[in-house]
């Protein structure tokens, strides 16, 4: 009767031999017990009634914490950032990534997130490029080539998601490697690696690949999902990227959103230049062309190349007949909030507002919210609030954190003519 | 970290209607209409979107030159009916608060502004409160109301709020709240165009200001779900051109900095924002 529980899942023994000895004997519900323990996210509160734990409260302190380290980086200057960005995502197909600790497995995981990073990644840089390469049974495939758009990118990935074999850390550094090798000076290159192996099957020196990436500037990241592994820490260190190792699904998935927003840029490894780019006028309904994308006659909405004239369907793109960048003003204005970003706000702690000398406003001034405590004979505590160093108006958490991750602009300083002192006139 | 776009419980036909209104001084007192006569058509309005479902919600936000402030909730319970009953509630309200915004706008007044030139409306600070709003009521339960917003503006485009405002546009555009615009002064606005273009909006200049609640009623009074149904004022010729730090003219094709963004119409060796 018990054999059903007992038998492994994936066929191979070495690896769920600890946890198949011990829970050798349960049912599926009662090993629902012994991991999932759903009993300690119950707290008591006040009055001895149960209820879940409040992780709003955490939530905000994890929040908080975060913007204050990522404040007292970057102090009072603007860090130049990267802004036109060509990355590859490296993903591991090999054995490990089908293992089943991620739900419902490490590449379906693997393949979901990617999909959201796709889209948040153009959302976020508009101007930059993105291209997928795979790694299994020892070889690395390049699986898109860099482009602009989101759609043939996640459809390629989606297509493709049968894991064999062992990944080759050294044949996918190779592969980008030469890639990126031909990009134009002024653009970033960078690689995301999400790796689930604990080993890697080269053809030769990896040591010597990864100097080989660090004087061609490529800035190396790693995600694990397995454990930590000294070759991945030396090889971002080397090349100044981030490495760091998911716990679970969603801790996997705020890793590599992090990845999204443009880096800190190391001066050297791009140069600057004045990049030659279109602004093509949106064709007037009812005109008849052939587009270049599809090679097919259209009516009516399309942007025309202001250079050579030709039809392109949507941008930003890349004229295929002069190679002239095509962009629209709101793409450049995208990444406007990454070279003017907001200060972080300041806390007020609620003792200091129950202090009769200053007057405190009672609610939030972005969503009118109030700032006092609801809740069972709390009477009118002030809970945590925030308020804008430069404008000194006061705003709700929740407002704190929409502001700073969505909307990137103070509602107290857009809303009083004179207390602007950032102007775009520059 | 972004946060995602708040998963979509709408409530039948419920909407959340958020009202910015322009009341720029120095636009009002070269405009033929009279600013009375289009506050009551909007009143007429806007007690008209209440009276469309009983969960229906309205908010105001005043749009000055100075300063932006909230005016109008219908959903606050500070709403007390006049004491002479002669107005409904909403009116009295709003009417007794936009009184106070507008005299402590004029005291933030310093005649700072170029003569000749109509100073704008702080419209980036009225779209961003906007949108804090409207954040909050998506966190007020399991269902809450459909959102979208109105801007009834009529004085210019302020150049320095482009920053701004693309910001506000794009998180609206992420959250899926659509920008309406009503626009009434002379020449179109770039900015509203091609807010109500990305968040899918309406843009529409009233021909007749006498028949503005007509315009009102018809065209954006409608919620989202039913908008499938009609035909809408479709929007003609949005420009997305850039323009040229420089000369500040429209250019179709232009050099653009990779570190600042900055764009030119002439090749320099080097970018003047950044000096790289």
């Amino acid at each position: 009767m018990n054999n059903i529980a007992g038998k492994p899942l994936n066929g191979d023994l070495e690896d769920d031999d600890e946890d198949e000895a011990n829970d050798d004997g349960l049912e599926a519900w009662e090993r629902a017990y012994t991991e999932d323990r759903s009993w300690e996210s119950l707290q008591e509160d006040e009055s001895g009634l149960l209820r879940p734990i409040d992780t709003t409260a955490i939530h905000h302190a994890q929040y908080r914490r975060r913007l204050r380290a990522l404040a007292s980086n970057a102090a009072t200057a603007r860090i130049q950032k990267g802004l036109i960005r060509y990355l590859y995502i490296v993903v591991d197909l090999s054995k490990a990534a089908s293992e089943r600790d991620f739900r419902p497995s490490r590449m379906a995981v693997i393949a979901k997130q990617v999909e959201l990073f796709i889209r948040e990644f153009f959302d976020q840089n508009p101007l930059s490029h993105v291209g997928l390469v795979t790694t299994k049974d020892g070889v690395a495939n390049c699986l898109t080539d860099l482009g602009g758009s989101p759609e043939s990118h996640i459809k390629a990935l989606m297509g493709k998601l049968e894991c064999s074999g062992d990944a080759s850390l050294q044949n996918a550094l190779e592969l980008v490697h030469s890639n990126l090798n031909q990009i134009p000076s002024y653009g970033h290159r960078e690689v995301l690696i999400l790796y689930s192996a604990l080993s890697t099957c080269d053809p030769g020196d990896l040591m010597e690949t990864i100097q080989k990436c660090k004087k061609s500037k490529i800035r190396c990241s790693v995600i694990g999902l397995a454990a930590e592994m000294f070759i991945c820490k030396h090889l971002c260190q080397e090349t100044g990227g981030t490495y760091s190792v998911a716990l679970d699904e969603s801790h996997f998935k705020e890793l590599i959103l992090e990845h999204s927003p443009p880096p800190p840029a190391i001066a050297e490894y791009a140069t600057a230049n004045l990049i030659k780019m279109g602004f093509p006028q949106r064709a007037a309904e009812g005109s008849v062309a052939i587009c270049t994308c599809h090679e097919e006659a259209k009516t009516g909405g399309g942007y025309t190349c202001p250079r050579c004239k030709v039809r392109v369907c949507e941008l930003p793109t890349e004229c295929r007949v002069c190679g002239l960048t095509l962009i629209s003003s709101p793409h450049l204005a995208r990444s406007y909030h990454h070279l003017f970003p907001i200060v972080p706000f300041a806390e007020i702690s609620p003792s200091s507002q129950n202090d009769p000398n200053h007057s405190f406003p009672n609610t939030c001034f972005g969503c009118q919210q109030s700032l006092l405590s609801q809740g069972f004979g709390a009477g009118n505590k002030a809970e945590l609030s925030v308020s804008c160093p430069k404008c000194k108006q006061q705003f709700c958490l929740d407002c704190d954190m929409y502001i700073h991750e969505s909307l990137h602009n103070c509602p107290g300083c857009e809303s009083f003519r004179h207390s602007k002192s950032v102007t775009i006139a520059q | 970290m972004t946060t995602s776009a708040p998963s979509k419980n709408y409530a039948d036909d419920v909407s959340l209607l958020v009202v910015t209104l322009d009341t720029n001084p120095f636009f009002w007192s070269s405009f033929p209409f009279h600013f009375s006569e289009f506050l009551s058509q909007v009143l007429a309005f806007l007690n008209s979107i209440l009276l469309l479902g009983q969960l229906n919600q309205v908010v105001v936000i005043a749009t000055g030159c100075n300063s932006c402030s909230y005016v109008y909730d219908s959903a606050s319970d500070k709403n007390h009916a006049s004491t002479n009953g002669t107005m409904p509630a909403i009116y009295s309200n709003l009417l007794h608060n936009l009184d106070e915004f507008v005299a402590k706008d004029q005291q933030l007044t310093t005649p700072h502004h170029k003569p000749g030139t109509i100073p704008s409306s702080l419209l980036s600070g009225a779209l961003s409160m906007a949108l804090c709003y409207i954040q909050r009521a998506f966190r007020s339960g399991p269902m809450h109301p459909q959102p979208r917003i109105l801007c009834l503006q009529g004085s210019t485009d302020g150049p320095e709020q482009y920053v701004a405002i693309m910001n506000a546009i794009f998180s609206a555009q992420r959250s899926v709240v659509p920008v309406d615009s009503c626009f009434i002064g002379s020449n179109n606005s770039a900015f509203l165009q091609q807010a109500s273009y990305i968040t899918g909006g309406i843009y529409y200049r009233p021909p007749q200001m006498e028949g503005l609640f007509q315009y009102l009623s018809t065209v954006f009074a409608t919620d989202l779900h039913s908008r499938e149904f009609l035909r809408l004022p479709k929007s003609l010729g949005v420009d997305f051109r850039a323009s040229c730090f420089c000369h500040k003219q429209t250019i179709d094709m232009g050099y653009v900095c990779s570190v600042c963004l900055s764009i030119f119409c002439e090749h320099h060796d080097k970018c003047s924002t950044c000096r790289l």
